[in-house]
């Protein structure tokens, strides 16, 4: 009888060994970033974002559930390279959610992908505003540039009168200039001149010269985080228009938090509108930068990329424990659409159902020395939730 | 009346603008055409289709950053440094690889030297990471430097000065010393410059360390203009190619000609119609190479 006990004892505990991984479900994400190439810093931060959210929220998936993410290096802003290896994502590896994405050209060419393959996917970062009217199983958690380049063209006409507009002659260029001299007009400014850079460039000196000589009051700069920012801000340094009198300001981008200490003194006093800073004492972003920096390293900081990177994989996981760990791409959007993030390092973030596009918190920054540390310091909190201006822009018409 | 003081206001505007267009553009042509002597020479005196020439001048990059940042060397000697350093490593790789292809088809040294390039990207990005690297100038060579009502950048001022002594140096080198002959004369005519005694190994592995060596100092020098980070090599080889395409292989006025026409073409080009961006670099290039295939002063027809 004793030894009856035992077995039927130990036949249950097999069982229920046996069990567990028959309701065991793994879920495939493919991960799209820039490992290589001109962009790998941008990309490095996503890939960052990413991995340090699933060390430390592995935990809040339902029980039995796991993700697996399939990375993929689109190389930089190649719109081929990254249909082809979204294209493998999707018909070999089968995967339910397609994520990551630095450049704007990338996600462009993989939206009609989602929507033919019905595979959700998340913007950890692109930023191009109209990409997603015609793809329903895109959202975004990242940022638009009119997001940024709006308001500071309103914040920028109540200070100056006349500006001259340069950004990166690409899309997300030509929304931001959009975005700010509509905003800046309305305000009363006058722009006396625009130009656009081209992306790859390796002296920005003429272009600054040509500013610097149509004596604006003021500059807008967007170009995309990495070395274009940094050298536009170099040639502002070197040709010294703060002593001429022209101010520099743009969206986020141009200083990031991670390219931050290697722009050098110059950047003090640039004045940004943007979602996120590392410098920031919100309790949610102090904890995040701390974890990031163990991870990483001390002399690491988080940019908006690597903070795009956490809360999209936040909108993943919110998407996977609503549908209980068995996923259907309709009822995935459902789920993203719903995402709200109160506790993200930027401030509270959700995703605006009817655009499928991020509402994001909005601070108006000043390059300063924190601790000895070059830092964007939050001013002014300019909105808390901010929906994209173009999109309402856009009904409008 | 009113008309005229407009004008006047006008053209002063304008003879102003042109004054800094010269000088951006020269001071941009001045790196380029460091960097790129020596691809000239190697591509005109050895025939070596060297693509991984912009390694070096990553590399002398790196060494500039590095000695300032880490080891906290003054500016000078930090520049030297990348000269020298540059020029004994490339020694190695000549001794290694390059002198291994000499008499190899293009193909295989354009391979070769592709490889190299993918390399070193790896490298530089195991060692230093991806973001660019920051140059820490000496507190002398930052700020203005003004001249008749105008500012000019006071680095860009040393760095057209100190070009124009390193290229008079190696114009004397080449043209007026026994090493200089002897280099003129195995582009010449390589064969008949070995039967005549000239030890062309040796005058080979010299002239690519010092072609090399010239390209980490104009990867140091430009530092500060052309960012240094991983795919610089990559980035930067459409730009030495032009200069020595359009400049002709083999010559030393060729190349020095065609990076300060690039130079300050380009210059004018993003200052005058920055719509047309980056591109009319391009165009004048096809144009220069369908008027002068061999470059305008090319020794090979």
């Amino acid at each position: 009888m004793k030894f009856n006990a035992s077995i039927c004892a130990g036949l249950v505990a097999t069982l229920i060994s046996v069990a567990t991984p028959a309701f065991s479900q793994t879920i495939k994400i493919g991960f799209i970033s820039s490992y290589s190439g001109a962009a790998a810093a941008q990309g490095d931060q996503l890939d960052k974002g990413v991995k340090l959210y699933m060390k430390l929220n592995g935990d809040k998936l339902p029980p039995g559930v796991k993700v697996e993410l399939i990375t993929r290096d689109d190389t930089g802003p190649n719109p081929d390279v990254a249909k082809r290896v979204a294209q493998e994502l999707i018909v070999r590896e089968k995967v339910q959610f397609l994520t990551g994405v630095v450049w704007t050209p990338n996600m462009a060419a993989i939206a009609p992908l989602t929507t033919e393959a019905k595979v959700p996917f998340v913007s950890m970062n692109a930023a191009g505003a109209r990409i997603m009217n015609n793809a329903p199983y895109m959202a975004r958690v990242s940022f638009t540039l009119w997001q940024s380049a709006y308001p500071l063209g309103q914040w920028a006409a109540k200070k100056y009168k006349r500006a001259y507009t340069a950004v990166s002659d690409f899309a997300p260029g030509h929304e931001a200039e959009e975005g700010f001299i509509k905003g800046f007009k309305e305000g009363g400014g006058e722009i006396v001149g625009s130009l656009r850079v081209p992306l790859a460039n390796p002296d920005f000196v003429p272009f600054m010269q040509r500013i610097k000589d149509a004596k604006p009051e003021v500059v807008f700069g967007f170009n995309p985080a990495g070395k274009a920012a940094t050298g536009m801000m170099k040639a502002y340094a070197d040709l010294d228009l703060a002593k001429a009198g022209i101010k520099y300001i743009g969206t986020g981008d141009i200083v990031t938090d991670d390219e931050l200490p290697n722009m050098g003194d110059v950047a003090l006093g640039v004045t940004t509108v943007h979602h996120y800073s590392a410098n920031s004492d919100r309790p949610a972003n102090k904890a995040f930068v701390a974890a990031y920096k163990k991870e990483y390293g001390e002399n690491l900081n988080p940019s908006f990329i690597a903070v795009g990177a956490w809360d999209g994989m936040d909108a993943i996981f919110h998407a996977i424990r609503e549908q209980g760990g068995k996923v259907d791409p309709d009822k995935t959007m459902e789920a993203l659409k719903k995402w709200r993030n109160p506790n993200s390092p930027r401030g509270m973030v959700s995703i605006d159902p009817e655009t499928r596009d991020v509402i994001n918190p909005e601070y108006l920054r000043e390059v300063r020395k924190v601790g000895g540390r070059l830092a964007n310091v939050e001013l002014e909190t300019i909105s808390t939730g901010l929906k994209d201006p173009m999109k309402e822009a856009d009904k409008k018409k | 009346m009113c008309g005229e003081l407009a004008f006047v206001f006008y053209m002063e505007a304008f003879l102003s603008s042109l004054v800094s267009v010269a000088f951006h553009g020269v001071a941009y042509g001045m790196i380029l055409y460091v960097i790129s002597v020596g691809l000239s020479v190697t591509m005109g005196l050895m025939g070596f289709t060297n693509l991984a020439h912009g390694v070096f001048a990553m590399a002398g990059g790196y060494v500039l950053v590095t000695a300032l940042s880490q080891w906290d060397v003054p500016f000078p000697l930090a520049l030297l440094l990348a000269f020298v350093l540059v020029a004994l490593a490339s020694v190695v790789l000549e001794r290694l690889l390059y002198s291994r292809l000499y008499g190899a088809v293009e193909l295989e040294q354009v391979l070769l030297t592709i490889g190299l390039i993918f390399m070193s990207v790896a490298v530089a990005r195991l060692i230093f990471g991806t973001l660019q690297q920051p140059v820490v100038l000496p507190e002398y060579l930052k700020g203005q430097f003004s001249l008749l009502g105008r500012d000019f950048p006071a680095y860009r001022v040393f760095l057209i000065l100190f070009s124009a002594s390193i290229i008079a140096t190696l114009w004397f080198g080449v043209e007026r010393t026994i090493w200089g002959a002897k280099v003129r004369a195995a582009v010449d005519n390589r064969a008949m410059a070995q039967s005549i005694g000239i030890n062309t190994r040796r005058l080979f592995a010299i002239t690519f360390a010092v072609g090399s060596g010239l390209a980490g100092l104009g990867g140091a020098l430009g530092a500060e203009i052309v960012a240094i980070q991983p795919t610089y090599p990559f980035e930067q080889l459409v730009y030495f190619l032009i200069v020595v395409s359009v400049g002709g292989l083999g010559s030393l006025r060729g190349p020095f000609v065609a990076a300060l026409l690039i130079g300050i073409t380009d210059t004018a080009c993003k200052y005058w119609l920055p719509q047309f961006g980056a591109f009319f670099i391009y165009i004048a290039t096809i144009g220069l190479l369908l008027w002068r295939p061999s470059g305008l002063f090319g020794k090979r027809t």
